[in-house]
């Protein structure tokens, strides 16, 4: 099977997009690209964009490796994308506000009662709760494929705190540096206002009894967390606090950090720290990250949570498989970007189908992320598969299939010149009063060869993602 | 020798403000970059040389052109002369980082800058200005040398700053059909980013660039290292320490005092109301006679 190449597909040759950037790459001496990859590797480092892969001691503080070959996307393309993301992200907030009132799409029996009553993502303390402006999720990152020309699938959503979006302003800035006349010849639209947006974004949901500009900050788990730099990167760019749990406490019925002149309330948190982690008092108690009390500052209406505890719901990939249904009960319309297909392990025929066929499918845990923990049929061993299907039938429920799509491929350059590698794409989300969508996002890129696995922890790299201004 | 390190660094600053307007605009770069050219106070000579404002040719002549006596590499020349003629009163710390400085930058500024190689070589600039500087400060007796040196920086830091407020003036001016627009975003994010200040901006106001929040921050805020304000509150301590030293008030320090007294106004608002451009070309022609009555008073010449 060939997959779909961006740049130079087999059948139809150079695409138009990449017109413009391939006259130029015809004009470079090779020598001197590579000297540029080395210099984007000193420019990350010197930035300090770093990144921990849990379990390994050695790589404390370790690069993502970055292509200088760009993705590119035409605006007709991101109009498209943008169409059916603004829908998706519509039907996972409605989703969301509904799951925690009235439950209609559960009395309508379009997703089984028993997903939501038996999931550990939903948090029966949000029932009732409706956040300021009705926003569930705010940040969204919405992982896209693409298989053909016109054939492009949702893999999954990041509903909780999807990461990555540093890394599409780093590059950004990376690739102007290191190409400033290629931006000059090429015109791509702009991704750096993204921390004002989204600093713009998080103030629009203050609590709505407040009446003075609301003081943000983002919460961290700390610099030993792996996306630790993202945090710190994030809350400089927006010019907020960046605090930890031990920093804030509860006074007053408000939560307030603390600061050289005392504590001084928070109105907005924009929380990288999970749901079992935020609040000891109604959560895991032993938890040294969240804040005691938090909840019920938040369920009292004086603080945003961002995004709102218990949206795990949405992006738990058995709920993945209800999308097509979820984006129809809510916006009435057909979904504009298709779901890729799911079999889910829960029911015993699909059970069945999956586990005659995990050669060729692609086994993933129901709440696992970052490449944890799945099965990729076609290039695991047999003794892999064996293992895999033990597990696999002492806890179906655990696990979703899907097909080995494949990932269309973008030429990464390596020491034998240009060469395809499998790519997917995250746009980023936000929503406030109003949706918006960066144009851009984070491509992420398997390096190895025939490899369909992206994820930053399992050795895939990024790269810059344009979108044309045509 | 401070001013001219100063001139280096905010040539290799106003440079990299427009080469990024240039890469993040959608639209003809010209302009911008004819803006640059005017900030840097360099039109007269340029308009001699050149037709056309480009990134070739602004670069060029405001980085390496030695017949432009303000080029960075002009500049660091003057300051390696100057601090030559002073060698005894330098540590050698200061004196070797200026004398590395320099040949560093004539290594690299030796043939034209390759386009491609401009972000490099920016970050070269600004990289020994800073060492230069730190040096200066680290290791240097707080005497009169010192003194004056670091009037030289402010007053050259003050004019740069104000220059690029007064030739950007007209997009801060209220303006209904303009206000908000994408063009106005990019031209405010342009004067903070050449002041290296559009991301402090966002700890100390909002994060919408407002006009009057810029003008306010790089004229009257005491904390922003590049606004005047701060500057005069440096000049007129540095003076301070001379009258006190030499038990003596001269002209200069009248002149500090009176541009000090005018930056105490309540808000910014009484600026705009009175006229931002007035105000600002009064602001240049009361920091160059400063300049030069320092000068004169302090017998230099």
């Amino acid at each position: 099977m060939v997959a779909f190449d961006e740049m130079l597909p087999e059948k139809s040759g150079l695409r138009h997009s990449y017109a413009a950037y391939d006259r130029w790459l015809k004009q470079q001496d090779p020598a001197r690209l590579t000297e540029k990859m080395r210099d984007a590797e000193r420019v990350f480092r010197k930035t300090g964009i770093t990144f921990a892969v849990y379990g390994e001691e050695e790589a404390a503080e370790r690069l993502i490796p970055f292509d200088i070959v760009p993705r590119i996307i035409s605006g007709s393309e991101w109009r498209r994308l943008t169409q059916g993301i603004e829908q998706r992200v519509q039907a996972l907030n409605a989703f969301l506000d509904d799951i925690y009132h009235r439950q209609e799409i559960l009395r309508a029996g379009r997703v089984p009662k028993a997903l939501i009553a038996e999931n550990a993502a939903f948090l029966p303390e949000m029932i009732g709760v409706r956040p300021p402006a009705g926003v569930y999720t705010h940040i969204i990152g919405v992982d896209i494929v693409r298989t053909g020309e016109d054939e492009f699938f949702v893999l999954e959503d990041n509903a909780r705190t999807p990461s990555g979006v540093s890394y599409m302003l780093e590059n950004r800035e990376t690739m102007m540096q290191l190409f400033p006349e290629l931006f000059q010849k090429v015109r791509v639209r702009p991704v750096e206002n993204y921390p004002q947006l989204l600093r713009q974004s998080l103030a629009a949901v203050r609590p709505e009894n407040l009446r003075t500009p609301p003081t943000i900050a983002v919460l961290t788990p700390g610099s030993y967390n792996s996306a630790y730099f993202e945090h710190a990167f994030l809350a400089d760019q927006m010019g907020v606090e960046l605090v930890e749990g031990h920093d804030l406490r509860v006074i007053d019925g408000h939560v307030a950090m603390r600061t050289t002149e005392g504590y001084k309330q928070i109105d907005v948190l924009y929380r990288r720290v999970d749901d079992a982690f935020l609040d000891p008092l109604t959560f895991r108690p032993d938890s040294a990250l969240g804040v005691p009390g938090i909840m019920d500052v938040y369920r009292a209406g004086n603080i945003t949570i961002a995004n709102a505890p218990g949206t795990g719901i949405a992006d738990d990939k058995a709920i993945y498989s209800y999308m097509p249904e979820i984006i129809e009960f809510y916006t009435g319309r057909k979904a504009i970007l298709e779901n890729i297909r799911t079999w889910r392990c829960s029911e015993p025929d699909s059970l069945k189908f999956v586990q005659e066929n995990l050669k060729d499918l692609v086994v993933k845990e129901v709440h696992g992320s970052g490449g944890y923990g799945m099965l990729v049929g076609p290039t695991s061993s047999k003794k892999e598969r064996e293992t895999f299907a033990r597990k696999l039938a002492s806890n179906p429920s655990n696990y979703i299939a899907q097909p080995t799509l494949s990932l269309s491929t973008c030429p990464i350059l390596t020491d034998a010149g240009l060469a395809p590698r499998h790519v997917d794409l995250r746009p980023f989300v936000l929503v406030s009063d109003r949706i918006q969508i960066v144009p851009g996002g984070l491509t992420r890129v398997a390096l190895k060869e025939g490899s369909l696995v992206v994820n930053s922890s399992q050795g895939g790299g990024t790269k810059d993602t344009w979108v044309l201004d045509d | 020798m401070n001013r001219y390190i100063e001139r280096a660094e905010n040539m290799a600053r106003l440079v990299d403000a427009g080469l990024r307007m240039a890469l993040t605009r959608t639209q003809d770069a010209g302009e911008e970059w004819k803006s640059v050219v005017l900030s840097a106070g360099a039109d007269h000579g340029f308009g001699a040389k050149y037709s056309e404002y480009t990134s070739e040719s602004v670069a060029d002549f405001l980085i390496r052109d030695t017949t432009n006596p303000s080029s960075a590499l002009s500049s660091m020349e003057t300051a390696r002369f100057n601090a030559r003629m002073v060698r005894t009163a330098l540590t050698r710390e200061t004196w070797e980082a200026i004398n590395e400085g320099w040949m560093a930058l004539k290594r690299i500024l030796a043939t034209p800058i390759d386009d491609r190689e401009l972000p490099k070589v920016l970050d070269a600039i600004k990289r020994e200005t800073a060492l230069i500087r730190g040096c200066f400060y680290g290791t240097m007796l707080r005497n009169e040398i010192f003194d004056f040196a670091q009037m030289g920086t402010y007053v050259e830091r003050a004019d740069n700053t104000a220059r690029i407020l007064d030739v950007k003036y007209y997009v801060l001016l209220p303006s209904v059909s303009w206000v908000g627009s994408t063009l106005d975003n990019y031209q405010w994010e342009s004067i903070l980013r050449s002041v290296s200040a559009h991301r402090s901006y966002r700890w100390v106001y909002d994060a919408e660039y407002k006009p009057t929040n810029i003008a306010d921050y790089l004229i009257l805020n005491g904390r922003m290292p590049r606004s005047l304000t701060f500057c005069y509150r440096f000049l007129a301590e540095h003076l301070r320490f001379r009258e006190e030293d030499y038990g003596q008030r001269l002209p200069c320090h009248q002149i500090v005092e009176d541009t000090l007294a005018k930056l105490r106004v309540s808000s910014i608002k009484q600026i705009f109301d009175e006229g931002l451009h007035e105000f600002l070309t009064d602001f240049i022609r009361d920091n160059n006679r400063l300049g030069e009555e320092v000068a004169a008073n302090y017998r230099f010449h």
